[in-house]
C-alpha cells in the first residue's frame, strides 16, 4: 500500500516535470522563454541587426579558444615565443585554435565597427537607448585593450615593438606619462613583466568582456531593439517574437559571417597574420616598418596626423571619447539617417574619413598622406561636435510613417 | 543601403591592402618566380620533394644553422616512420643533465627532442661566422622578404662579381639576390654534395629546390591539413547557408 502510494506521488511529479520544478524555483526557464522566445522585435530590422548575435558568438569562441592557448602559453619573454611555436607544431590542432584566435580579434573588431556604425547611421543612441549606447562604446575600449595586449603575447618583433611604440605614446603625458610608462611596462622597456601583466590583463579583460556583453543585452531587452525606421513599434504588427523569425535570420547571418571567418583562417591567414611576428622578439633590431594591426590604424591615423605628440594622444583617445557624448550632442529627435538627408551625408563622409585615416595610419602620415590625414581628423571632429548638434535645425518638416507595418521600405 | 554598400567596400580595402608587404633592406636583383606544388588556395607539398630537401638541411644547413622550433618527431608529417625519426634522432647529441660527479654529460637525441643547435649562443655562432650569426631557419620561408623564390634565387644565384666589387667584411661574397647583392654565406650548394637515396640526380638546382620546399614545409607545417580542411569547412558551411536562406525564407513568408 505505502509503496503504491509513493509511487503515484513520483507519477505524478514526473508529469510537472524537471524543467516546470526548476522554474518554479529559479525562473530561467520562463525568463529564457519570455527574452528568446517570445520576445518582441521589430518586424524590420535588415542585415546589420544581425551582428550582435555574430558578436556574442565571436565572443564565446575567442573565450573558448583562448582557454586552451593559455594552457600551453608561457608569459615569459625567454618562453613566450617558443611556447606559441610548440602550439603551432607540437600541440594537436593547436595550429587551429590559435589561428582561429586570431582571426576571430579581427572579425570581432570588424563585426563591432560594423556594429557602432550601424548604432550611429539609425540613430539607437538615442533616448531612452543611452544606456545601451554607453555600455556598448564600453566594451569597445576594452575589447581593443584586450586585443593589443593578446596581439603582445607572442612576443614576437612586432608584438614587442608595437608594446614599445604604446609605451612611449604613454610616455608623452605630460608630468604622469613617464610615471605611467614605468608602471604599466614594469620597467623601462618591454620585458618579463610586462608580458606577465598584458597576458593577466588580457584573461581578465575577456571574461569581463563577458560580463559587460550581459549588461549591454540587459539593457537591450529594457528598450527592445531600435530598427531601420526609427520609429518606436506601436503595437503587435509591428514587431514579430524573436523565435523562430529573427532565430532564423540571426543563424543565416551566422553562417554566412562564418564561411567569410573560414576562408580567412584556412586559405588567406597572412590576412590577420603579420610575417614579421614570426621572429623573436628582438629588443636590439628594430624593425624597418611598425605598424599596428589594421583595426588601430585609423587611430595610428589620427595619431600621426597631429603635429604634437601629446596633441596626437589626445585626439586618437578623443576620437572614442567624443563617441560617449554623441546622445547628448545630436539635438534631432528623429533617429534613423533614412529621413536626415544632411546627416545621412555625413555619416557617408565620416565612414569615408575613417577608412582614409586607416591608410594615412598605415602609410605613417607621408607626404600627401599627412594633409588628407588632418582633413579627415577635422571632419571626423566636427562631424560630432559641430554636424550633429546643428543638424536639427535644418530639419524641418519631416514627416516620418505612421507606423512600422505601414511605413516599411527594407 | 548606400551605407551598407559603403561599408562592405570599406571593410574590404583595407584588408586587401594588408598583404604582407615586401620590405627589403637593400636593392638586390628581382627574384625570379618559379612554380612551386605548395603556392594558391590549393596548394599541397611534393613529400618526396620535402624528405630530399631535409636531407640537404641535414648534410649542409644544419652545420650553421638552427631551426630551434622543430622536434625530431614533428618528421614523421614529411611521411617518415617514427622507427626512422628515432633513428635520426638518436644520431644527434644533445645535452643530458649532470651525473653524478655534477659535471654535464650528453646522450641521444629522441623524437621529443628539439632540432640541436650548431652553435651553443649567438655569440658562438657570430664568432665562428665572421661576425654574422646564421639566422635560424624555422620560420625563414615566412619572413625572409621575398619567400621561397628569393631562398632559391640566393642559393642558385653565385657568380662571379662584376668589376668594382669589393666586399664590404671579411667572409662577405657576391650575390645579386641578397640584401645589397652582398652575403656572408658562402656559396652552400655544389653538385653531387648530397647523396640523395631515391636516385635523383644532385644537381645544384636540384638541391636548391629541395631544400626550399624543406623550408618552405617547415615554416608552414599544416599547410597541406589547413586547406583539406578548409575545403571540407567551406562545402559544408555553403550547403548550411543554403538550408538556412531556405528555412529563413519560408519562416518569413506570412510576414512580407
Amino acid at each position: 500500500m505505502t509503496d503504491e502510494g509513493s509511487r503515484d506521488r513520483q507519477d505524478r511529479q514526473e508529469k510537472t516535470g524537471v524543467l516546470p520544478w526548476l522554474d518554479a524555483r529559479l525562473p530561467v526557464v520562463s525568463a529564457f522563454r519570455r527574452e528568446y522566445v517570445e520576445y518582441r522585435t521589430p518586424r524590420n530590422l535588415n542585415g546589420l541587426w544581425n551582428f550582435g548575435a555574430i558578436l556574442t558568438v565571436v565572443l564565446l569562441v575567442m573565450l573558448a579558444t583562448g582557454i586552451f592557448l593559455a594552457i600551453h602559453y608561457t608569459p615569459t619573454a625567454a618562453g613566450a615565443f617558443a611556447s606559441i611555436e610548440a602550439i603551432e607544431r607540437q600541440v594537436p590542432s593547436g595550429w587551429l585554435l590559435r589561428s582561429i584566435h586570431v582571426t576571430g580579434a579581427s572579425m570581432f573588431l570588424a563585426a563591432l565597427y560594423i556594429h557602432l556604425f550601424r548604432g550611429l547611421y539609425y540613430g539607437s543612441y538615442k533616448a531612452p537607448r543611452e544606456m545601451l549606447w554607453l555600455t556598448g562604446l564600453v566594451l569597445l575600449a576594452m575589447v581593443m585593450f584586450t586585443a593589443f595586449a593578446g596581439y603582445v603575447l607572442p612576443w614576437g618583433q612586432m608584438s614587442y615593438w608595437g608594446a614599445d611604440v604604446a609605451g612611449k605614446a604613454v610616455d608623452a603625458i605630460p608630468g604622469i606619462g613617464p610615471w605611467l610608462e614605468h608602471f604599466l611596462q614594469g620597467g623601462d622597456a618591454p620585458g618579463d613583466v610586462s608580458l606577465h601583466r598584458f597576458f593577466i590583463l588580457h584573461m581578465v579583460l575577456a571574461f569581463a568582456v563577458l560580463g559587460v556583453v550581459g549588461v549591454h543585452v540587459a539593457a537591450l531587452h529594457v528598450t527592445g531593439s531600435n530598427n531601420p525606421l526609427g520609429i518606436e513599434p506601436k503595437g503587435p504588427r509591428d514587431t514579430v517574437p524573436f523565435h523562430p523569425y529573427y532565430t532564423s535570420k540571426d543563424a543565416l547571418g551566422l553562417i554566412l559571417f562564418a564561411l567569410l571567418f573560414a576562408v580567412v583562417v584556412f586559405f588567406l591567414p597572412n590576412v590577420v597574420f603579420e610575417a614579421e611576428n614570426f621572429r623573436p622578439a628582438n629588443p636590439l633590431h628594430t624593425p624597418a616598418d611598425i605598424e599596428p594591426e589594421w583595426y588601430f590604424l585609423p587611430f595610428y591615423g589620427i595619431l600621426q596626423s597631429v603635429p604634437s605628440k601629446f596633441g596626437g594622444l589626445l585626439a586618437s583617445v578623443g576620437a572614442i571619447l567624443v563617441l560617449f557624448l554623441v546622445p547628448w550632442l545630436d539635438r534631432s529627435p528623429i533617429r534613423s539617417a533614412r529621413f536626415r538627408p544632411l546627416y545621412r551625408v555625413g555619416m557617408g563622409v565620416l565612414v569615408v574619413c575613417f577608412i582614409l585615416l586607416g591608410f594615412v595610419g598605415r602609410h605613417h602620415a607621408q607626404g600627401g598622406w599627412m594633409i588628407a590625414g588632418r582633413i579627415a581628423v577635422v571632419y571626423y571632429f566636427a562631424h560630432f561636435l559641430v554636424l550633429l548638434p546643428l543638424s536639427a535645425r535644418w530639419e524641418r518638416g519631416v514627416v516620418l510613417p505612421e507606423s512600422i507595418a505601414g511605413g516599411r521600405g527594407v | 543601403m548606400i551605407l551598407r554598400c559603403v561599408s562592405v567596400l570599406a571593410f574590404a580595402a583595407p584588408l586587401a591592402d594588408l598583404s604582407p608587404a615586401v620590405a627589403q633592406a637593400g636593392p638586390h636583383d628581382r627574384a625570379p618566380h618559379q612554380a612551386w606544388s605548395f603556392e594558391g588556395p590549393l596548394g599541397r607539398f611534393d613529400l618526396s620533394a620535402v624528405q630530399r630537401g631535409y636531407a640537404v638541411y641535414a648534410q649542409v644547413c644544419s652545420a650553421c644553422h638552427g631551426m630551434k622550433a622543430m622536434t625530431y618527431g614533428d618528421l614523421t608529417r614529411m611521411g617518415l616512420t617514427m622507427e626512422q625519426v628515432g633513428r635520426i634522432a638518436a644520431t644527434q647529441q644533445v645535452p643530458g643533465g649532470v651525473d653524478a660527479q655534477g659535471d654535464p654529460v650528453t646522450r641521444a637525441a629522441t623524437p621529443a627532442d628539439h632540432f640541436r643547435d650548431p652553435f651553443v649562443n649567438p655569440q658562438a655562432a657570430a664568432a665562428a661566422n665572421n661576425g654574422v650569426a646564421p639566422p635560424d631557419q624555422s620560420r625563414l620561408a615566412l619572413v625572409y622578404p621575398g619567400g621561397p623564390d628569393r631562398i632559391y634565387a640566393v642559393l642558385t644565384g653565385y657568380r662571379q662579381p662584376p668589376a668594382g666589387y669589393r666586399p664590404s667584411h671579411a667572409g662577405a661574397v657576391y650575390n645579386p639576390y641578397a640584401s645589397d647583392r652582398e652575403i656572408a654565406m658562402p656559396p652552400p650548394l655544389r653538385d653531387g654534395q648530397v647523396v640523395y637515396t631515391d636516385g635523383t640526380p644532385a644537381t645544384t638546382a636540384q638541391e636548391a629546390r629541395d631544400v626550399t620546399t624543406f623550408l618552405a614545409w617547415v615554416a608552414q607545417p599544416h599547410l597541406e591539413a589547413r586547406h583539406r580542411l578548409g575545403a571540407q569547412v567551406v562545402l559544408y558551411l555553403l550547403f548550411l547557408a543554403v538550408l538556412a536562406f531556405l528555412l529563413k525564407r519560408r519562416i518569413w513568408s506570412d510576414v512580407h
